[in-house]
């Protein structure tokens, strides 16, 4: 007899899952013929979209109580993915705010656009309380299915389609590395489930795990660097950085990579948690290069979406620092260093959507010359985020840091920090040119001055959590080390 | 002791008037400047007058610190928010709230572009100036250390000169490569003494295997801040890009970083390191004052002259640090304090014909004594306190400096004194350039003398100097008692390690 699931832990997936279909027929059913009918479809869609997100994340911290399985072991909720999924919805969120006014001028407004938005963050929700390969893999492909789209989401531009078509073959074959990976432990073992894993890992003797599995859990490992975007794995992401809408790439950079780095410290931590000397030399050469391209290959780029694609390979590099460390205090150096990740994205997305001139997108870095003249309060915003992001004290980047690398001194990691912070070095360069660019040159072609009131606001609140983080920053630091420490119970 | 929370206010009331420019000033261009010079200048005359409480409160019978604070932060890695001064730091944090409302007056005029964005620049770097002097705190005395970096990279690379951008970077880039370094040992600090606490830190005492990789970390900060000969060519550049104002700062207050450092964290942490490392501290500082004293002579721009000759002050200033005498490290102390006036004057002297000629070639300029002659006093005080006059500050500290030298090392202090003498070739060859001669130049013929604003600037820096020079007592008073703990210290844990076994460095 088929006995009822607990679907309690699942509550905020569940109501997920039926405002993305009521959202869905409600936007089918509205007339959208004409361009304004769209247009008013798509805001209404949009807010309820954010509306929901706030009520998931409300239903989530309301019913989030001990560690829980359920699904026959399928799905887990506990603290750690409590944190890194309030950071995914706070994500997805600001991502469909800060695209508002963007879709309109961009005549790409149709409702579909929140709904896939909606429909990937439950795939990541769904990611990160994944408790078997099984799922694990559900999640993943129902997050990247929705990506792609929303990647080619502008149908008429080509580099709009280039960028969805390059990212799911690219995705694709990450997916069958993955899976392949899977496959492989799955017949070494017998089992997919992360607790039995946890297990027979541990007890595996003295001979230790045998060869196929560790090939498997590389392969795992190919395919979850693939995800956030980590060297010698991140070929894809300048590219499609440049090419996506820029709403849809300040998205991409936040939501799937915390989601993608949040998995991958799930699966490494936990049920591969014994094998850490067999993961952790692969984390940190990754980490390495990751940090080195990143810091290297942004001096000389000229588009400014594209330098972001390779900041946030180099941030990816910092945050797996915190995993190659291995304990609880490095995990929660990651969630507070994804946390401020977060904020700090979102506002340089959106300051990259304030770039217009003649009502056209500019991507150029020269475009920004002398901002602080013409947007004073944008310049000013914009430093601050490039400051954070050079880890410049006492900005909010700085203790992203501090949290990563004291987990990795703590671990007795001194090469992995020491290039850390050297390539930060190097990081601060071109972070500094934005500044310089803003403030130290004379605009010769102003940008138009017509922002939407949304966006200013957008990025002073992120700019003033930026700044203040230091003054309150309990909040973070607290709930990320209760999430840390539910990935090692006992 | 004190509840009364008079270092938090010091440090961060320029930050109330800060959100006093941000906030309450509107108006057109003009008015805005106007109002904004106004409020920048109260808020930080006004700290300065509330920093005299330290100076008349200071407690000089003992080496502990005094006005401490302390909240819990993040307690969870061991910051607390802590706060407090000693002998050693006292008199820096009247130097920083001295100077800043010098800078922000010598910055009335010269300044017109964005005065608002200067003022608040200024402001900011108020806050963090005193907070690293006042910090009690490993993290806290490190996020106030490199935060001055934010500001010293807006006023050098907006207000500038020609170059200024490749100077405010090769500024940031080659301080922020030294202090990542000692982020990393200060993390392994904490691992290894439990605590961010600057007070317990200062008695723990590290095994000599791993002070020694903490002391060239912190070495890689200081040595760049303070400069040292040769990561020091960030600040001839830095100096001569800079506007007025940024200069003396710059000389006047961050170059004590580095020396402050030393001897608040060198020194008493890592005593067995500093032992090791004081020969290659006594050769790169010899180098710095013979080697940059060379190039100074060599120089025709007035303020990059100016800039190598405090690389070569500053060589005095690690000698005299890494004596472990009480005349060494006093002789330190006050060397940097005194060059901290004596300098910013200099560098102001420079932005008075500047402002005027807007050239700082020694070329330009040739008999300004004939249209200049309270000008020309005023430069000869300053050029000879800088080559260290009897009389002036500047002979007390490179005295007390040579006098511990001698005591440790006869080589070292002859060679130093070498410095004195080239010291005063260059000074004195730069002086009759710019003022004796004819006065041949068409352009100089219509240049006028010190007004009224120009003089208010310079009248309390003379006053300092001779002060400083002709009773350096109420001064050392203050120094005497940390100094002496210091070295008490530092001499104890070396007796008590037995002096650092080579052998287990390289294990």
């Amino acid at each position: 007899m088929a006995v009822m699931p607990n679907l309690l832990p699942a509550l905020p997936e569940l109501f997920l899952t039926l405002v993305i279909l009521s959202l869905l027929m409600f936007g089918a059913f509205q007339n959208t013929d004409s361009d304004n009918g769209q247009q008013q479809t798509q805001t209404v869609v949009s807010w309820l979209s954010v509306l929901a997100l706030g009520l998931t994340l409300l239903l989530m911290v309301v019913f989030s109580g001990t560690r829980t399985v359920t699904f026959s072991g399928m799905f887990i909720s506990d603290s750690f993915a409590v944190y890194s999924k309030a950071l995914v919805l706070g994500g997805s969120a600001l991502a469909i705010i800060i695209s508002q006014d963007f879709i309109v001028r961009e005549r790409m407004s149709r409702f579909e656009y929140p709904v896939l938005i909606l429909l990937a963050t439950l795939g990541m929700m769904l990611m990160l309380s994944a408790n078997n390969l099984m799922s694990l893999y559900l999640g993943l492909e129902m997050q990247s299915l929705s990506l792609y789209i929303i990647a080619a989401f502008k149908r008429d531009d080509q580099r709009s389609a280039e960028a969805g078509l390059k990212y799911f073959v690219l995705g694709a074959v990450a997916s069958g590395l993955l899976l392949y990976g899977s496959s492989l432990v799955y017949g070494f073992t017998g089992t997919t489930d992360f607790t039995v894993l946890a297990e027979i890992f541990a007890n595996s003797g003295a001979e230790g795990p045998s060869t196929g599995l560790i090939f498997g859990i590389v392969f795992i490992l190919a395919g979850l660097a693939f995800k956030v975007s980590a060297v010698p794995f991140h070929m894809w992401t300048p590219d499609v950085y440049e090419g996506a809408p820029t709403p849809v790439t300040a998205f991409f950079a936040v939501a799937p990579k915390i989601a993608a780095l949040g998995l991958f410290m799930r699966v490494m931590v936990g049920p591969f948690s014994s094998m850490i000397e067999q993961w952790q030399q692969i984390v940190i050469l990754v980490a390495v290069l990751s940090m080195i391209v990143g810091a290297f290959a942004a001096i000389n780029q000229r588009n400014i979406k594209r330098m972001m694609a390779y900041s946030s390979i180099g941030h990816a590099g910092y945050a797996l620092i915190g995993l190659a460390a291995g304990t609880s205090d490095g995990i929660r150096g990651v969630l507070i260093y994804l946390s401020i990740y977060l904020f700090m994205t979102i506002g340089t997305f959106a300051c990259i959507l304030v770039m217009r001139r003649g009502d056209r997108m500019v991507e150029g870095i020269d475009d920004l010359a002398g901002l602080s003249k013409t947007h004073p309060l944008i310049a000013l915003c914009l430093s601050v985020f490039m400051f954070s992001m050079a880890g410049i004290p006492p900005l909010a980047g700085f203790f992203g840091k501090l949290y990563v690398f004291l987990a990795a001194i703590e671990a007795e990691l001194y090469g992995l920090a020491v290039i850390g912070v050297l390539t930060s070095v190097v990081g601060a360069y071109y972070y500094l040119r934005i500044i310089r660019i803003m403030y130290f040159e004379e605009a010769t072609d102003p940008l138009d001055n017509n922002i939407s009131s949304l966006l200013t606001s957008v990025i002073t609140v992120m700019a003033a959590i930026i700044v203040l983080f230091f003054v309150l920053p309990q909040p973070i630091v607290n709930n990320a080390a209760i999430a840390a420490a539910a990935l090692f119970p006992g | 002791m004190n509840s009364f929370p008079i270092l938090s206010l010091l440090t961060f009331l320029p930050i109330v008037g800060v959100v006093f420019i941000l906030l309450i000033i509107r108006g057109d261009e003009q008015v805005v400047a106007k109002n904004a010079r106004a409020v920048a200048l109260w808020t930080s005359g006004f700290n300065f007058l509330l920093s005299l409480f330290l100076w008349f409160k200071f407690d000089t019978t003992t080496a502990a610190f005094q006005f401490v604070e302390r909240i819990d932060w993040m307690p969870e890695i061991g910051l607390s928010y802590a706060m407090g001064v000693d002998g050693i730091s006292v008199l820096f944090v009247l130097l920083t709230t001295l100077l800043t409302p010098i800078c922000i007056l010598s910055s009335w005029t010269a300044i017109q572009n964005r005065v608002k964005e200067y003022m608040i620049s200024f402001l900011i770097l108020e806050t963090f100036m005193v907070g690293m002097f006042v910090a009690l705190d490993l993290v806290v005395f490190y996020i106030f250390f490199e935060a001055v970096l934010i500001p010293m990279f807006i006023i050098i690379g907006v207000w500038g000169g020609g170059r200024r951008i490749y100077a405010a970077f090769k500024l940031f880039l080659y301080t922020l490569l030294g202090s990542v370094l000692m982020l990393l040992a200060i993390l392994a600090i904490y691992f290894e003494a439990g605590t961010m606490d600057i007070v317990q830190l200062l008695k723990y005492p590290f095994p000599p295997a791993m002070q020694v990789w903490l002391w060239l970390a912190f070495f890689a900060s200081f040595a760049v801040k303070i400069p040292m000969w040769p990561v020091h060519t960030w600040l001839p550049d830095a100096h001569v890009e800079a506007p007025t104002a940024g200069s003396v700062i710059l000389a006047g207050v961050l170059l004590k970083f580095g020396g402050y450092g030393f001897l608040r964290f060198s020194l008493p942490m890592f005593p067995d390191a500093t032992l090791m490392f004081t020969p290659l501290i006594y050769t790169l500082s010899i180098m710095a004052v013979i080697y940059t004293s060379l190039v100074a002579l060599a120089q025709e721009d007035m303020k990059k002259l100016i800039a190598y000759s405090s690389i070569a002050h500053m060589g005095f200033v690690t000698i005299g640090t890494f004596t472990l005498t009480t005349q060494g490290i006093e002789g330190a102390i006050y060397q940097m304090l005194s060059h901290g006036i004596v300098a910013s004057a200099l560098f102001l002297i420079v932005g008075v014909v500047y402002d005027r000629m807007h050239s700082r070639e020694i070329a330009t300029y040739g008999g300004l004594v004939h249209r200049m002659p309270g000008y020309s006093l005023i430069f000869m005080v300053f050029m000879l306190a800088s080559v260290g006059l009897p009389g002036t500050g500047g002979f007390v500290g490179e005295f007390l400096v040579l006098l511990g030298a001698y005591q440790v090392n006869s080589w070292v202090a002859a060679l130093a004194a070498t410095g004195v003498i080239l010291g005063a070739a260059y000074m004195l060859y730069m002086y009759r350039r710019i003022i004796f001669g004819q006065l041949t130049k068409e352009n100089l013929m219509k240049i006028t003398d010190l007004n009224s604003r120009e003089w208010a600037i310079f009248a309390p820096l003379i006053i300092l100097t001779l002060w400083m020079g002709l009773y350096p007592s109420s001064f050392l008073d203050f120094i005497h008692v940390s100094v002496v703990n210091l070295i008490d210290q530092v001499q104890a844990a070396q007796a008590a390690s037995g002096g650092l076994d080579l052998a287990t460095v390289g294990q």
